[in-house]
């Protein structure tokens, strides 16, 4: 396995160009927090990536709206990216299947066959998965917006909104 | 200082060196700049261990048959041969599990005689709200956070003495920062990140003369260059045996025989008592008072066996052949455009740097320089080094480092080099 194969073109790409990187707004006291909303922070002690992922239901429809910032590797920065792009204005049952599929990847030992249909550009880190001591960083952004999201959905006044948390159960990392 | 030819019959002596380089036909190749992180061994350091379990195994200071007998002996010639290394006497040593036991050990001495154990000699050992604690901005988080937490313990306050931003400390501030309330100058001898030695004598004055008592993280000095403790006068120091070609499993703490006598013991249970009822008991003085349960024999004789090799291949050789070391790495890594270094950019004087070099590689993140040079065959540390306030200092979370031991060959530190140089060009395509 080439190193370029780990660090797809995409990655580097979305490293970059980081979709859905904004101020968080939890550290900001004057601004109001929504009803339906959730906030984690994450940290990776062994090389201190850090990043926080905010979940926000939207009261009309319950999709989601996800902002994010963080500092770290490429591979942890472009995996929040992509998730930013997958989640943002999507059902919570829309992106279980693909936070199931991701964390299955991730654990398959460069084994894995990619679906890209379900995961996108989130199918360019299947190499991430022969580094153990990669995979954590790939995985950090999408356990806060697991955390962030279930906190987000406790009150939202939908079923599917719990099921929406069912890919909870896969809390390895 | 070695000539090539010697630093190749010191590889000879490391058979995980040599399982690397039989391999590097095959494709792979290791170049360890690690060392900061954890050493490799000599082949006279696995074979004493193998030894000491083939011949002489058996519980040390409790038997009374004849193995036992040998058993003691081997443990305690140790103490001498790791003693003799750093200019100590016998009783002055006292066995950890690492150096961050050994401080810990000396921190919650401070902490239990300030909750009053101890009796009257541990007085000195007392404080409370108004004293105050001063570290160093470079320090381990083994010498950062024991600190914190007698600080929290007792009311103290702990105090940072600042680094510059060439990674030096700022004597001028701690001049300054330590007074007549400070109990303790707790600080690194060499950065395990920025590489930068310390002052060591300079500090130990400036806390004697507010008779504060001094801890000293030896872990990056005593495997790297020789060092005299009680020529130091530090109080105390801690390193540990698998930076300086020892076992893991085994740290020890100096401390001046007057102050370990005095200090209350941090473990305490079995082997460290005189008498025992079911109220309470007395303590062996040290260094047994410090030296609770079943001791870790055999690394003991191991980390003697590595320091017979050290001193037999010579300390100022060792020091100077990394020195040569470090200003081929700092040279060449200024060189390169993108990469800064975070520590001093050179040797001021003979004997003021390490070969320990940390760099940032503008817009590359640091677990990401590793892979790429791991991918490569060369072995270095990413991340916060256990010094995360220090990273933040300069502004990053996270460096490369590169640390040379004494098998550091100019060939690996020149691949080192050339590898670091396409970095940029890999990831910022
Ligand atoms: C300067 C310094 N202090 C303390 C330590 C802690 O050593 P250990 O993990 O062996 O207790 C290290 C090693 O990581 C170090 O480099």
């Amino acid at each position: 396995m080439s190193l370029e194969q780990l660090y797809q073109q995409v990655i580097l790409d979305h490293a970059r160009q980081r979709h859905g990187n904004t101020v968080p707004i939890s550290g900001l006291p004057e601004v109001p927090r929504p009803p339906y909303f959730g906030h984690s922070h994450q940290v990776n002690p062994t090389c201190g990536d850090e990043i926080t992922v905010e979940v926000e239901r939207r009261e009309e429809d319950g999709r989601i709206v996800l902002r994010w910032d963080g500092q770290g590797c490429s591979i942890s920065m472009a995996s929040a990216s992509v998730l930013s792009e997958l989640a943002q204005e999507a059902k919570p049952d829309e992106v279980a299947p693909v936070m199931a599929g991701f964390q299955a990847l991730m654990h398959s030992r460069g084994q894995g066959a990619p679906d890209e249909e379900l995961l996108g550009d989130a199918a360019a880190f299947h190499g991430v998965s022969r580094y153990p001591a990669r995979i954590k960083c790939a995985l950090l952004a999408w356990k806060a917006f697991e955390d962030a999201l279930r906190q987000a959905s406790a009150d939202y006044p939908d079923e599917n909104g719990d099921r929406s948390t069912g890919a909870g159960r896969n809390e390895e990392d | 200082m070695f000539d090539a030819a010697e630093v190749e019959r010191i590889r000879n002596d490391f058979p995980l060196l040599g399982h690397y380089q039989e391999q590097e036909a095959g494709g792979r190749r290791l170049a360890y700049l690690d060392s900061g992180a954890t050493s490799q061994k000599p082949l006279s350091v696995l074979e004493a261990e193998q030894e000491f379990y083939e011949r002489r195994n058996a519980a040390v200071h409790r038997g009374a048959h004849q193995l036992a007998v040998e058993a003691t002996e081997a443990f305690e010639d140790a103490r001498a041969a790791v003693a003799g290394f750093v200019g100590a006497g016998e009783r002055e040593i006292v066995w950890a599990k690492n150096a961050t036991e050994a401080l810990n050990l000396v921190a919650y001495g401070f902490v239990n005689a300030s909750a009053g154990l101890g009796g009257p000699e541990a007085e000195r050992f007392r404080i409370g709200p108004g004293a105050n604690l001063v570290i160093t901005e470079m320090e381990h988080h083994a010498n950062l956070v024991p600190w914190q937490q007698v600080a929290a313990h007792t009311g103290a306050e702990l105090r940072v003495i600042p680094v510059t931003d060439a990674g030096r400390l700022d004597l001028e501030r701690a001049e300054a920062l330590v007074d007549s309330a400070t109990a303790v100058l707790a600080f690194t001898h060499a950065s395990n990140v920025l590489g930068t030695v310390n002052p060591a004598r300079r500090l130990v004055d400036l806390a004697r003369a507010h008779d504060a008592v001094t801890v000293l993280d030896a872990c990056q000095s005593v495997p790297h260059f020789g060092v005299d403790l009680p020529a130091l006068g530090v109080d105390f120091a801690a390193f540990s045996g698998h930076k300086m070609l020892g076992p893991t499993g085994i740290g020890v703490l100096y401390g001046r025989a007057e102050l370990l006598d005095a200090l209350p013991p941090f473990l305490t249970g079995g082997s460290m008592i005189t008498t025992v009822d079911y109220q309470q008991a007395s303590f062996m003085p040290a260094p047994q008072r410090f030296e609770a349960g079943t001791q870790p024999v055999a690394q003991a004789v191991g980390l003697a066996a590595a320091a017979r090799y050290l001193a037999e291949t010579g300390m100022d050789r060792i020091a100077a052949w990394e020195e040569h070391l470090a200003g081929r790495m700092l040279a060449g890594l200024q060189e390169i455009p993108g990469v800064r270094v975070i520590g001093p950019e050179e040797i001021g004087q003979p004997g003021d740097r390490l070969a320990t070099v940390a760099f940032d590689v503008e817009g590359v993140h640091a677990h990401d320089v590793g892979q790429f040079l791991d991918e490569r065959g060369i072995a270095v540390r990413v991340g916060h080094h256990c010094a995360q306030p220090l990273h933040r200092r300069f502004g990053v979370t996270a460096t490369t480092r590169a640390s040379a031991y004494l098998h550091t060959t100019e060939e690996e530190i020149d691949v080192l080099l050339g590898t670091v140089a396409e970095v940029r060009g890999f990831f910022l395509r």
